[in-house]
């Protein structure tokens, strides 16, 4: 009874403290909010990015190129003489959690919010984004509703993205198993638990048949599924010319490995979700040639800015940067900039900015904001060969 | 026709990953009557120990399994000392809650210190064969043997241990009546800890097997496999061990032929609505007998 | 005994207690006190305590052991959103609709499963949960897996407060009404409440429906504060969720609930920046709490005056307590 008891008092203490924390979080926070900041204070700028769950990949490499640009712009002299100082949390692959994240970041008086990464998360922390007036820049949010409201068609007044979208990307692959692989019929094999797969699939499907190809299979999975022999041996014996997997890298690699088992030898495509170095890990070299995905850059490009991209982050992380690395480093540049242009910490004008935004050249390409927000942006198509990436062709829109 | 045969294939090598995970959970719940939640997140910390074995001591996937065997017996005999043994009279509910918080804790706690990502094998662990018959029609690879082999021997041995040994003998004794075996002199606490170690190991064994045959291991591994052998356990009559392997392929075929023939996206919905329609119309599973509640 | 005349007295703390409360927070709000994030903990705290009270009916009271509570939370959350948003009805009817629609669920998942006992129950209802999940899953009204989005915030304060209230004050008078007693008895002895003429199975169809139905409200709520609804929300993990708040707080009683509810809330924004060590610290308090105290920090007694005035060192009013399992 005795330790019964006291162990109670501990909890409740315990309790009692945690409620005291919370109170004095809050007393502090009041207080930083009345007094305005000072002019030489470091600009703050919140990562709101996946360093865990399902896209943790993701979310880790594309925080590793926004802190190097971020820190490459202080060693320079930082912006309008201020430095930047940048708050990373985990949103943990989870969309209510992205909500939480970012209405955390907005009460540490960020500028700006960079992430998170998927569009679903994106969702997510938009409201807070929008209540509070501050702008959020999307990475790799590439479905089409993370800057534009699908029921009104309005163009979200706050977020904005640094890729290209899923119907170019889609259509694209759709055209090229068409036109280059000459496939007849196609088979597809996507994430349903995302709306990145689907706008994929869909876009696919449409520049595909368009082309005069036929869909003989449209099958689904969701995230975290790790056995797809049955729904690839159904794939199988529709017999398609090319398989399209519109996914994670996490799926897709064991997909891959598994489809190549069951002895499904045709072409297997995908998009920019395949960019992992896990993937090869994951698939085996051997299972990954003959398959083809749509991606924002390669490190293999042989212009300046990437290599000298490619060379720091090499320095700095020791691994070949993927996509997600590139389109942070972007990000972070292109928020560094707007605030620049605008002169000002205000998160309006630091919006009308970004929405301003003209041939602004980073590693992943050159582009111009369009009035949804989007930028205009070219693509690559890459193959996998013996479990290195080879640039088949560059795309622009 | 082929495609109904190669959907047989691909359930009965699902099945026999359920069926080892099932067997471990059959023992325990056959021996303590508890749901040991964790026994699943047993098989992730299983699965951890062989990939670092594999990947950092460079051993083949036999030692590795036995590594991971030893110390998964050991965790396991840890768990049931620390968090179950002072249970051993309280409610079932108090019980299985401490199960889950167990397995919640081994889950985050791997998260914690080895980092949420997924890993996969160093390659050329496993070397990889695939037969095929009837021009192509039919895959066999010789992964699924090694899984459905090492899972029917495995029930065979512990299905030779707890019928034909003392320490099986004295199991049987303490799950039919717990007091009157300590009457009888057997120690309750060593027969115990016996379930739960040979129960770990199995899971362990399973957890190497999994991580081998898909090549990626994840802390949260453990959670959908582990509910899936519980179905499969409760299925085959749960306490029962061949019952466990039969509830095991049951599993495995359904889900490849929902997927094969309906569609994937409703497999698990599936499995558990047949674990609910068991339980209302045969409680006792398909092996099971019915007991009658004591009172 | 308690007389009426303290009834009063208690009434009038209550009320004025709650009115205070509210008023603050009220005021807080509006204007713009606390900020988004601070606001954001306090309606998870609202809905929190919503779902552990409602649960504890369920498990505490009557002692049938369900993991299904996120399940009826979702079908909640689904129903009152897709009145909202897709059809155009006001809030309030969503919400009506929302908890209606959980109850009737309750009613049916009840009624076959609440013949199983135990473990087989909790495994039943888990189960259910995740088939509630992938359906939603599949349902691309409402989104399929990336959720319905677009939802109107609709919950305020106000409306919050009065749900945890009369979620309370209703769950609060079934337990202490012959229902209640009813229930109790089921849970300490099902054969022995049986003999002494107790329709055991109506009873325990009873709590899981009215416990459904507040899982409902608080689902409705959730989906109205959050603008999104995914089926990832209301896995099996969020059934543990709350689970372990009932089981902190204590199985069986209502302001253990409360303050496990309140207390976890609290201590998982704390821990916002550490989400695998918030994991563990749970799962380590949830097993210590079990192996020292399985029936949780209150057990099944109540923090009433009473318990304030026996502090006080008034030995007026006797406690009368239900004795412990």
């Amino acid at each position: 009874m005795k330790i019964n008891k006291k162990l109670v008092l501990l909890l409740m203490v315990a309790f009692l403290v945690s409620i005291v924390a919370g109170c004095g979080g809050a007393a502090t926070k009041t207080e930083t909010e009345k007094t305005p900041a000072p002019a030489k204070e470091p600009i703050k700028i919140g990562l709101n990015v996946e360093l865990s769950g399902g896209v943790a990949s993701y979310g880790t490499n594309c925080r590793n190129g926004i802190v190097m640009a971020f820190d490459e712009i202080n060693k320079a002299g930082g912006v309008n003489g201020r430095k930047i100082e940048y708050i990373v949390m985990d949103c943990k692959s989870d969309a209510a959690e992205a909500t939480n994240v970012a209405a955390r970041l907005v009460q540490k008086q960020v500028v700006a919010l960079i992430g998170p990464l998927v569009t679903g998360s994106v969702l997510g922390a938009t409201p807070i984004a929008t209540q509070n007036k501050i702008p959020l820049v999307a990475p790799a949010a590439t479905a089409l509703p993370a800057t534009v409201d699908e029921e009104t068609g309005k163009t979200k007044e706050f977020v904005f993205r640094t890729c290209f979208l899923d119907p170019f990307q889609g259509g694209l692959m759709g055209n090229y198993a068409a036109d280059t692989l000459k496939a007849k019929k196609a088979a597809i094999l996507m994430d349903t638990s995302t709306d990145y797969a689907k706008g994929l699939a869909q876009a696919f499907k449409e520049s595909f048949t368009k082309k005069g190809g036929t869909i003989v299979a449209e099958e689904g999975f969701v995230k975290g599924d790790k056995d797809f022999k049955s729904t690839l041996t159904k794939i199988k014996n529709k017999a398609p010319d090319v398989v399209y997997v519109p996914g994670y890298y996490n799926e897709t690699g064991l997909i891959a490995k598994q489809a190549r088992e069951l002895g499904i030898t045709v072409p297997l495509l995908g998009g920019d979700g395949w960019d992992s170095a896990d993937l090869v890990n994951i698939a085996g070299a051997k299972a990954l040639n003959h398959t083809f995905f749509t991606n924002h850059y390669s490190p293999q490009d042989n212009d300046p800015k990437v290599v000298k991209f490619v060379q720091a982050y090499k320095a700095a992380y020791k691994t070949t940067p993927d996509a997600f690395a590139a389109l942070g480093y972007d990000s972070a540049y292109l928020v560094a900039d707007a605030i620049k242009r605008a002169g000002s910490t205000d998160g309006v004008k630091i919006k009308d900015a970004l929405a301003a935004t003209t041939n602004f050249t980073g590693v992943t390409g050159t582009f111009s904001m369009d009035q949804y927000h989007n930028p205009v942006k070219s693509a690559v198509l890459i193959e996998m060969v013996d479990g290195k990436q080879v640039v088949r062709t560059k795309i622009k829109p | 026709m082929y495609e109904f045969f190669q959907q047989m294939l691909n359930g009965v090598s699902l099945g026999s990953i359920y069926a080892l995970i099932a067997l471990g959970y059959t023992m325990v719940y056959g021996i303590i009557n508890l749901i040991n939640f964790a026994h699943g997140d047993i098989m992730m910390v299983g699965a951890y120990v062989g990939f670092f074995s594999i990947a950092i001591l460079g051993v083949g996937v036999v030692p590795a399994m036995v590594f991971a065997m030893l110390a998964c017996a050991l965790l396991g005999v840890v768990i049931e000392k620390l968090a179950y043994k002072p249970l051993r009279n309280s409610t079932r509910i108090a019980a299985l809650i401490t199960a889950i918080g167990v397995s919640l804790f081994l889950e985050y706690a791997t998260i914690w210190l080895l980092t949420p990502q997924q890993r996969s094998f160093p390659i050329g662990t496993f070397p990889e064969k695939n037969y095929y018959f009837f021009d192509q029609q039919l895959v066999l690879t010789n992964k699924d043997l090694f899984v459905l082999v090492a899972a029917v021997a495995l029930m065979v041995l512990l299905q030779y241990i707890v019928k034909h040994t003392r320490i099986g003998k004295s199991m049987r004794a303490v799950s039919q009546d717990m007091e009157a075996a300590m009457l009888m002199g057997i120690n309750v606490d060593k027969t115990i800890s016996y379930t739960f170690a040979i129960g770990s190991a199995l899971a362990a064994a399973a957890g190497v097997m999994v991580g081998v045959y898909y090549n990626t291991i994840d802390p949260l591994m453990g959670i959908i496999p582990g509910l899936k052998a519980f179905v499969a356990a409760v299925i085959g009559g749960i306490g029962i061990i061949p019952g466990a392997m039969m509830g095991g392929f049951v599993m495995g075929i359904l889900e490849a032929l929902v997927s094969g023939y309906g569609s994937s996206l409703y497999r698990d919905a599936v499995a558990f609505a047949v674990l609910i329609l068991i339980l209302l119309f045969k409680p006792t599973g398909i092996f099971g007998k019915d007991t009658g509640e004591k009172v | 005994m308690v007389t009426k005349k303290l009834n009063w007295t208690h009434l009038t703390i209550s009320t004025v207690t709650l009115a205070v409360i509210f008023t603050v927070f009220q005021y807080l709000i509006a204007r713009q006190l606390i900020d988004v994030y601070y606001q954001i903990n306090l309606f998870m705290l609202g809905i929190n305590i919503i779902l552990a009270v409602s649960l504890n009916l369920i498990n505490g009271f009557t002692g049938q052991l369900s993991l299904g509570h996120a399940g009826f939370m979702s079908v909640g959350a689904y129903t009152a959103a897709v009145m909202t948003t897709k059809l155009g009805y006001s809030f309030a009817i969503g919400i009506g609709a929302g908890c209606l629609a959980a109850a009737l669920m309750g009613l049916l998942i009840g009624i076959p499963t609440l013949r199983l006992k135990g473990d087989y129950l909790a495994i039943a209802t888990l189960g259910f949960g995740e088939i509630v999940r992938v359906v939603f899953l599949n349902i691309e009204y409402v989104g399929g897996a990336s959720g319905l989005i677009g939802i109107p915030q609709l919950t305020t304060w106000t409306w919050l407060f009065v749900s945890v209230v009369v979620t309370v004050v209703v769950i609060q008078n079934i337990v202490n009404s012959s229902y209640g007693r009813a229930c109790i008895s089921v849970r300490e002895n099902e054969v022995a409440a049986e003999l002494m003429g107790v329709n055991t199975t109506k009873y325990k169809v009873l709590a899981f429906t009215v416990g459904a139905l507040f899982a409902g409200l608080a689902g409705g709520l959730y989906a109205h504060y959050f603008f999104i609804i995914q089926p990832g929300t209301f896995g099996f993990f969020r059934s543990f969720d709350i689970l372990v708040m009932v089981v902190l707080g204590g199985l069986g009683s209502t302001t253990g609930a409360i303050v496990a509810a309140a207390f976890l809330t609290v201590l998982s924004a704390g821990l916002q920046s550490f989400p695998e060590v918030r994991m563990v610290l749970y799962s380590v308090v949830l097993i210590i709490t079990m192996i020292y105290r399985p029936q949780g920090l209150m057990g099944n007694k109540e923090l009433s005056f009473r318990t304030f005035q026996r502090i006080r060192g008034d030995k007026n009013g006797p406690v009368v307590n239900r004795e412990p399992v």
